[in-house]
């Protein structure tokens, strides 16, 4: 049992709840087992693996042709972001050249799969602090409404809704289709206007206000030295995107604003990710419009398992998923397969704050903490 | 504080070995002085932000355990390296200099079985608390023999 | 009423009652599809489709479904009080409809002191409630069971305040006074007063009620249904009447209270059909704060209702008091 505070009265009886892991808001299958008295929590211990299957073990059994769609399976919301993540290592040790149409292409779906990715946050943190029988529900559809559209674009383009196998080491694997672009601005300008909705929704909204201002504060020294990444740690007042601070995948030539909140709390974290919204967007049309003509991969599409085979060294190649850094550290012997992989989820360092902060706070604030971190099980537990 | 900076600092401590070249400063650190280095890392070359941390399986050359931190504000990568050495699996904890490295050492000790000598709370992680033997370990099997899984 | 002389009072209240219970019981399950339906449509979606033209038959699968399924008892329950308690939670729930004229003359108890009884017997159901929460034996049913007194004490008081304006307008506690009263000028449009103590009355109704944003006894996202987790089947059923009694019993006496009940165009005859359809009319106002607002925390909600909405309840019936003296001052 970590962090116990001793609160010093007496006459109060310490009561030991399970939440999770089959809960409504335990985002998949978190446990945390919480000591309470009354109402507020004094100790909590987390408990993850659930849903472990061991990637990495995996990794070193699979080639490097075989590997990228599994990888979607660690953050199967995002899963662009960790394919990406896992062939930028291996083209990383490699020095496998991308080309220029690949690269963009990288950012646009990575950028589309971030608003997928925060949609989904809105709204399933909405329902947390809404309840399924509540206006958190309304909010939750609207969100999967436009969500749909995103998944629309990607099943054109690759043909799955969830896990894609869409990027290679070298490059991708699909061209866009004839109509996608026009497609996908017009989804972009829905999107756009739609989040002015939820904004008016949430925004001055008291109950929502009460909900979040002040919840769950991470301080930025705490932040850091936990590892706490992507939105969460910009809400902390860490100017940090690795974007902009280790570009990747051409994103030096696009223009976007990183967000930054100092507060630290959930409300602090709803505004970073608003903002990132509307970015990503703009990213995109920086995209579809600069869009280059050329190959979509500097490597062969994939015929037999031995085709790519990655030179004797080790690299850490991290992107910028939407819940940070999605990291790729990779340790290849010179075969088709690695010898080592070892996967940073951004979802396991930022649930790994939670031990940290949660206790002090009441029941009601452990469901509206644990949205705003927006964990993917798949992620943590890899 | 610049990269170069950091590595000229790095290798005026006596035993540290500063591999050149890269963009990540890369030290491998002696086992027995790898939280002090972590400290001075964290505190003079400001590298606040704990990354992860891992092992690697040498197979007969034993484990080495890995540890990323970064500088988040001038953009330094330090790349902590232990070799633990055939046969051993004690390694001092990061945890007193970094609080992220609870879990990651959590999952290090889970997955390899690397004993770390000051942390809090050394328990599984991620496998549960029955489970036999160190999956990422070269020598276990991937059709595992251990139960529940067999 | 000729021809009742030959029958006893006890065999008119009962037949009276049967019918009421009755027609209440229709409207009860066809209001859980009203409320499915705007749900639906607010949520751009188009709620249940399936099971008759555009889902009229739901409520019948829904209440088949939940007579033919399993009755579950958890093992450590205290199993008298678990079983007991949808009953007790039921009773109060459709009692409250006892004193409800739903036309001149037509209901089971025209009771001189009809809101009061409302209102007592409407915080009755709290006993059924804490029973639910205690006897499950399930950490999330305790403690959805305390929220649930800490809530429904809390917000009873602003309820009663705000059901009194009316009261005191209408000079009388008999419900059908109060609807007379309102022949010429509903409550509603009484200047200043009468809004301010119909939104309270909706805040405080919400709140007494159980609905989001104020359903943190129910709470599925933390406590995941609270007192009720542990219950299936009929006993499940029962507690879900029981609910949307209290809102539609509310909804009615908001109309009631304020929207002049019966009154409306037309024959006499249309008095009911006038009263229920303003009571579905709160009802669905009820609604619409349930399916936008977010979930607040116990600690807020209790520091609302006391902090803010009791004061000023009290404050709108000491302007109510001062407007009538001044009134019937002018006039004597």
């Amino acid at each position: 049992m970590s962090e116990v505070r001793e609160i010093d009265y007496t006459g109060s009886e310490r009561l030991t709840m399970n939440m999770g892991p089959q809960h409504p808001s335990a985002h998949g299958v978190f446990r945390a087992i919480l000591t309470l008295e009354g109402e507020k929590i004094v100790a909590v211990d987390a408990v993850i693996g659930y849903l472990h299957r061991c990637h990495e073990k995996l990794a070193e059994t699979l080639a490097y042709v075989q590997y990228p769609s599994i990888a979607s399976k660690t953050d199967y919301v995002a899963a662009m972001a960790s394919e990406l993540a896992y062939v930028m290592a291996a083209e990383k040790i490699g020095q496998f050249e991308v080309p220029k149409r690949a690269q963009y292409l990288r950012v646009a779906v990575n950028e589309l799969q971030r608003v997928a990715s925060h949609l989904l946050w809105l709204g399933t943190w909405c329902l947390d602090m809404g309840g399924a029988l509540g206006g958190g529900t309304s909010v939750f559809l609207y969100c999967i409404r436009e969500r749909e559209q995103i998944l629309d674009l990607f099943e054109s383009l690759v043909g799955a809704r969830l896990l894609y196998g869409f990027h290679q080491v070298g490059g991708v694997r699909y061209d866009i289709p004839t109509g996608w672009v026009e497609q996908c601005r017009t989804t972009m300008d829905l999107i756009e206007q739609r989040l002015g909705e939820y904004e008016s929704m949430l925004h001055d909204n008291a109950f929502f206000e009460m909900r979040t201002r002040g919840i769950g504060v991470i301080s930025s020294q705490l932040a850091q030295d936990v590892g706490v990444c992507g939105p969460l740690l910009r809400a902390s007042g860490v100017k940090y995107d690795l974007r902009r601070n280790a570009p990747y995948s051409s994103y030096e030539d696009f223009e976007f604003a990183v967000p930054v909140e100092t507060e630290g709390d959930c409300h602090a974290r709803y505004r970073v990710r608003m903002v990132e919204f509307r970015e990503s967007i703009r990213i995109v049309r920086q995209v579809l419009d600069g869009l280059p003509e050329g190959p979509i991969s500097s490597r062969p599409g994939v015929k037999s398992l031995a085709q790519v085979k990655v030179p004797k060294g080790e690299a850490y190649a991290r992107v910028e998923g939407p819940r940070g850094e999605v990291g790729c550290y990779l340790v290849a012997d010179g075969t088709n397969k690695p010898y080592r992989m070892k996967w940073r989820g951004a979802s396991f360092s930022n649930l790994a704050v939670l031990p940290h902060i949660i206790p002090g706070v009441t029941v009601a604030d452990v469901v509206a903490i644990m949205g705003s971190v927006d964990p993917v099980f798949g992620e943590v537990d890899r | 504080m610049t990269s170069d900076r950091a590595r000229a600092l790095l290798s005026q401590i006596t035993g540290l070995t500063v591999a050149d070249g890269g963009p990540a400063v890369t030290v491998h650190v002696p086992t027995e002085q790898l939280a002090s280095v972590a400290a001075f890392v964290k505190e003079t070359i400001g590298c606040a932000f704990f990354a992860f941390s891992t092992a690697i399986d040498h197979k007969a050359d034993g484990l080495e355990t890995v540890a990323y931190v970064e500088n988040l504000d001038d953009n330094i990568t330090v790349v902590l390296r232990a070799k633990l050495g055939a046969g051993n699996i004690c390694c001092p904890s990061l945890v007193p200099v970094y609080r992220g490295a609870n879990w990651m050492e959590r999952e290090t000790y889970d997955m390899f079985g690397v004993q770390f000598e000051g942390h809090p709370d050394l328990r599984r992680i991620l496998l549960s608390d029955d489970w036999d033997g160190h999956p990422l370990l070269k020598s276990y099997a991937v059709d595992t023999p251990y139960p529940p899984y067999r | 009423m000729t021809g009742t002389s030959a029958m006893s009072p006890l065999l008119v209240a009962l037949i009276s009652g049967g019918v009421v219970l009755g027609a209440l019981t229709g409207l009860l399950a066809y209001v859980t599809l009203l409320e499915r339906k705007f749900a639906a449509r607010m949520q751009s979606r188009v709620g249940p489709y399936r099971v008759g033209p555009h889902g009229l038959l739901q409520p019948i699968a829904d209440g088949v479904k939940l007579l033919l399924k399993e009755h579950l008892v958890p093992d450590a329950a205290d199993k008298g009080v678990f079983n007991l308690a949808p009953v007790i939670f039921f009773i109060p729930c459709m009692l409250i409809f006892a004193s409800m004229p739903f036309a001149p003359g037509l209901g089971v108890a025209d009771l001189n002191i009809g809101v009061l009884f409302f209102l007592a017997v409407s915080s009755m159901e709290i006993v059924g409630l804490f029973m639910a929460g205690w006897g499950s034996n399930n950490k999330y049913a305790l403690i959805s069971a305390m929220r649930a007194v800490n809530q429904i004490i809390s917000y009873d008081l602003p309820f009663v305040m705000a059901a009194l304006v009316p009261v005191m307008l209408a000079g009388s506690m008999k419900l059908s006074d109060i609807a007379t009263a309102q022949q010429g000028l509903w409550f509603i449009a009484y200047p200043v007063i009468g809004q301010l103590a119909f939104i309270a009355f909706i805040v405080a109704g919400v709140a007494a009620e159980n609905r989001t944003p104020f359903d943190i006894l129910e709470a599925e996202s933390e406590l995941i249904a609270g007192f009720r987790v542990e219950y299936s089947g009929m006993k499940f059923a029962f507690i879900q009447l029981g609910e949307y009694a209290h809102v539609i019993g509310t909804s009615f006496l908001g109309a009631a209270l304020f929207l002049g009940a019966w009154a409306g165009p037309g024959p006499s005859w249309l008095g009911p059909l006038w009263f229920t359809i303003k009571a579905l009319l709160v009802f669905v106002l009820f609604t619409w704060v349930r399916w936008s607002f977010l979930r607040i925390k116990v600690d807020q909600i209790l520091s609302i209702s006391w902090k803010l909405l009791l004061p000023l309840t009290l404050l709108l019936l000491l302007a109510t008091a001062v407007v009538i003296v001044i009134r019937s001052g002018a006039g004597v």
